[in-house]
């Protein structure tokens, strides 16, 4: 049954203040009332984390699944440079619309205006939550905060604290939630993988959750569930991504009903420290901060072997600079990331394959010192030399673009609700304000900005809006999604195959680089569906998941994951193959210009693709158009 | 290079462990320590054997899950590196590693390499944090905090949790784990209102959790892969109120 495309419930009238208007006319829920109500919030990065630490706070009872030991691990900690807030206080022109206008252009067009503007007012708000917290941001010597400037902005409006600002917010919203649990209203269920969503009467209810050691399944009913559950980079396997992070929460959701957005909207990011062995598990990001200071830039000659040191200047194209005088190295990421990849294809690049090319500190170290230099990223030279053995002090480093983040994700309308009733999604896994492409240090503000201040508004107003029963864990619904988990987790470890996940994993995500990476065309998305299709059969025959359902058993964990992240890469080259456009992220070759930047098109395209899953057949693509009243889509340029 | 991995191997906490010996004949010194194991656990699945459990997950150094001894050393022979960031070029070709999970009373095994670290969990509940509420945050530049005050708060608060220092402390304590806290939190102007009845709380559950007291020998310095100062401690100890 095809199901029309929901209602996104964006505020009517000006768009400044929206939010404000809007949150003034939700209905409220006494204190009292709220203590009888519970909540399930999947995932503890800083989206879960932070709306369960609020919701908490505000007197419901909350009850949160984590897959890790501890939820201070979830992946936001890995977060490098810093996050986004429009100060206004600012005095380098900064302001609210200006975040907001960079937010909207940045994600090139493919995103709610309304949603970016509600981001950029609360983002300075966000700064204030997480200093009362005791996040050590850095600070100037006054002792006011400082900032710094970060890729596809003009004005210097990240905050930071050194390389390691994503682990300092973790910290202060774990901290936050511990602090609740303490004083009783959380109840922290650590390492629990959620399988399977729960809906009861087409509401979400519930999960199916496999405990990690015990490997019991487990059923948990609330009165609303949140999903905060992170991106799916790691259908590439190779990404920057924790290894663990994966799609299956929101994708089982997808299954129930819950319509995926734009899933072919993924990051590719320009600084990272390229791959080598086949046995590499991961590519390390190396924050784009560094781009502040850095400059990028390849041997003029193809086939260049001498050490860079030795390559004079004139021999040297620093081809950020040449090719965008006005933003340099600090273009946007997916503008950086393909010029890159074509000037590496044309034999440019150096390093092993000649997939890399130069980031070179030299001129920073000259002009203000190692020292300076070392205070401002000291963990991440630390981090580059453990890793690739070379001194980034004496030698520029290699770098190359890898999958870091997932614009895509569920459909959520204005309120953070999927289309599935009673089931919010927040954070990366949510398709929201980034659009086609996120700006560097958005997503920090994104996922905090969800978490303590949009969810908590909108969950209640659900909540009040829709009083129900609870449900009992035997509920046929229950039982049926308990049952089905099972099946599928016998099917698995009963194959007769030979063959490790892993290895099927890596050979998808070799598929899915090629095919709907950096850049993309129809023949090839059409080769990569059918390329997916046919290893997910011989997945389904060949793997072999060793020990049983009971007790730990990471290949398990792993199986089911890899199972979810085949349906989800079909999904994505479909939406790749169904946009013919090239916006932010999604470059389609057959889409550009003369001089090869990416051809949007806003008269077929200036939409959201949101995609309902189809039990007897193909899945079928809505459409929620967009329109632009602040701001008129131009073409980016950032020459 | 080749590579022998001595591994203790135990499937639950209430059966008897062991250690195994692997080899690898032919693995690339590029590689991580844990990704040499991803490839034993490779071996062994095609040779239906059971892989080898481990803690990891981000494998750059930040997210603290993984944690090991090799050849007796917490997280390894290099300084300020977890486990995750070991690579094998650290090693000879033919070296003989033997990895042990951590050992600590307040840290109960699970299976092989695998602890129960939530011990850490239940120390922050004490006490880590500051008591406020979403919403009610005057303004962050309200309180200045001056440039070498918010980078030593900085440098103790970016303790990852990997639980090396109680792995390494011949008294299994947690003290640095603590300190490290109790100074991030203790240097910044929004930790002062708690900041006595922190150091309490926190420092009771410790000794509730099973840990022991500050042994002095410094390990946990030596082997903090974020070097967290141990002078932190001697600090922790003049913060209590009896």
């Amino acid at each position: 049954m095809t199901k029309c495309m929901p209602d996104p419930r964006i505020p009517a009238g000006p768009l400044a203040d929206a939010w404000r208007r809007t949150r003034e006319g939700l209905p409220l829920i006494s204190p009292l009332r709220k203590g009888q109500m519970d909540v399930l919030v999947v995932g503890t990065g800083l989206a879960g984390a932070s709306a369960a630490a609020t919701l908490a706070q505000q007197g419901y009872r909350v009850t949160v699944l984590s897959f890790h030991d501890s939820p201070r691990r979830a992946h936001s900690v890995a977060a490098q440079g810093g996050i986004n807030a429009a100060r206004s206080v600012a005095v380098d022109g900064d302001s609210v619309s200006r975040l907001f206008a960079d937010t909207l252009k940045g994600g090139d067009f493919r995103a709610r205006e309304a949603g970016c503007q509600r981001l950029a007012e609360i983002s300075s708000g966000i700064i204030d939550q997480c200093v009362a917290q005791g996040v050590p941001f850095a600070r100037e010597y006054g002792g006011s905060l400082a900032t710094r400037s970060f890729g596809g902005a003009l004005v210097s409006r990240t905050f930071y604290a050194r390389g390691q600002t994503g682990q300092q917010l973790l910290y202060g919203a774990y901290q936050a939630l511990m602090r609740q649990v303490e004083l009783g209203p959380v109840q922290l269920l650590t390492r629990r993988d959620v399988l399977e969503l729960i809906t009861v009467d087409g509401v979400a209810r519930g999960v199916v959750a496999r405990h990690l050691l015990s490997g019991e399944l487990e059923v948990h009913t609330a009165r609303t569930v949140l999903l905060c559950t992170g991106g799916y980079s790691n259908v590439y396997f190779l990404s920057t991504n924790a290894l663990k992070s994966n799609t299956s929460a929101i994708w089982r959701a997808h299954r129930k009903g819950a319509l995926f957005a734009n899933p072919c909207f993924t990051q590719i990011h320009p600084t990272c420290i390229p791959s080598g062995d086949v046995f590499q598990s991961k590519l390390t990001l190396m924050s784009e901060s560094l781009r502040n200071d850095g400059r990028v830039w390849l041997p003029k000659n193809p086939g260049e072997t001498r050490q860079p040191d030795a390559i004079p200047e004139e021999e040297r194209d620093y081809f950020l600079e040449r090719l965008y005088p006005t933003y340099g190295n600090m273009t946007p990421r997916d503008v950086a990331s393909r010029r890159a990849r074509e000037l590496c294809n044309a034999g440019r690049g150096v390093g092993p394959g000649g997939r890399s090319v130069y980031l070179d500190l030299t001129d920073a170290i000259r002009a203000e010192g190692k020292d300076a230099i070392a205070a401002r990223y000291g963990n991440l030279m630390t981090m580059y030399e453990r890793i690739s053995g070379d001194d980034p002090y004496k030698k520029p480093m290699r770098i190359y673009p890898a999958p870091h983040y997932t614009m895509g994700g569920l459909w959520v309308d204005y309120h953070l609700m999927s289309s599935i009733p009673g089931l919010f999604v927040l954070g990366e896994a949510n398709y929201s304000e980034h659009g086609a492409n996120r700006l560097g240090a958005s997503a920090l503000m994104q996922g905090l900005a969800d978490g303590y201040f949009i969810a908590p508004s909108t969950v209640t107003a659900w909540l009040a809006g829709n009083p129900a029963q609870d449900v009992a864990t035997d509920h046929p619904a229950c039982r049926e999604a308990l049952e089905s988990t099972r099946r599928r987790i016998s099917q698995l470890i009963n194959s007769a195959g030979s063959t490790p996940v892993d290895s099927f994993h890596r050979e998808l995500g070799s598929v899915m680089i090629d095919r709907c990476g950096i850049s993309r065309h129809a023949d090839g998305l059409r080769e990569g569906l059918e390329q997916v299709k046919a290893l997910e059969e011989r997945f389904e025959a060949e793997v072999r998941v060793p020990g049983e359902a009971s007790g730990p058993n990471a290949e398990l964990e792993k199986a089911l994951r890899v199972k979810d992240f085949f349906g989800l890469a079909q999904l994505m080259l479909r939406d790749a193959l169904a946009r013919e456009e090239s916006c932010g992220a999604h470059f389609r070759e057959e889409h550009q210009s003369d001089e090869g930047e990416a051809r949007r098109d806003d008269v077929n395209f200036a939409h959201i693709a949101a995609w309902e899953h189809n039990t007897n057949g193909e899945p079928i693509r809505h459409s929620e158009p967009l329109q632009f009243t602040a701001l008129q889509p131009s073409t980016r340029s950032y020459k | 290079m080749k590579l022998t991995l001595r591994i203790w191997r135990q499937r639950s906490a209430d059966q008897p462990g062991e250690y195994q010996s692997h080899r690898l004949e032919n693995v690339s010194p590029n590689l991580s320590l844990l990704e040499a194991l991803d490839q034993l656990n490779e071996q062994l699945i095609s040779a239906g054997e059971r892989p080898v459990s481990f803690e990891h997950d981000c494998r750059e150094g930040i997210c603290g899950s993984c944690g090991f001894l090799v050849n007796g050393q917490a997280h390894g022979p290099r300084a300020a590196t977890s486990v995750c960031q070991l690579y094998l070029r650290e090693f000879n070709d033919g070296a003989v590693l033997t990895l042990d999970p951590w050992r600590a009373k307040a840290f109960p095994p699970i299976q092989d390499l695998m602890v129960d670290r939530s011990a850490f969990d239940r120390l922050i509940a004490a006490g880590g944090y500051c008591s406020t509420g979403t919403g009610q945050a005057p303004d962050g530049n309200a309180l200045p905090v001056g440039r070498e005050q918010a980078t030593s708060a900085f440098s103790t608060a970016t303790c990852i949790g990997c639980g090396a220092c109680v792995a390494s402390c011949r008294n299994a304590s947690a003290s640095l784990f603590v300190a490290a806290k109790l100074a991030h939190l203790g240097q910044l102007p929004q930790g002062q209102p708690e900041r006595t009845s922190r150091a309490d709380a926190m420092q009771r559950q410790m000794e509730a959790e099973g840990f022991g007291s500050c042994s002095s020998n410094l390990e946990c310095e030596a082997v903090c892969p974020q070097e967290i100062s141990a002078d932190w401690i001697s600090w922790m100890h003049r913060e209590r109120r009896s």
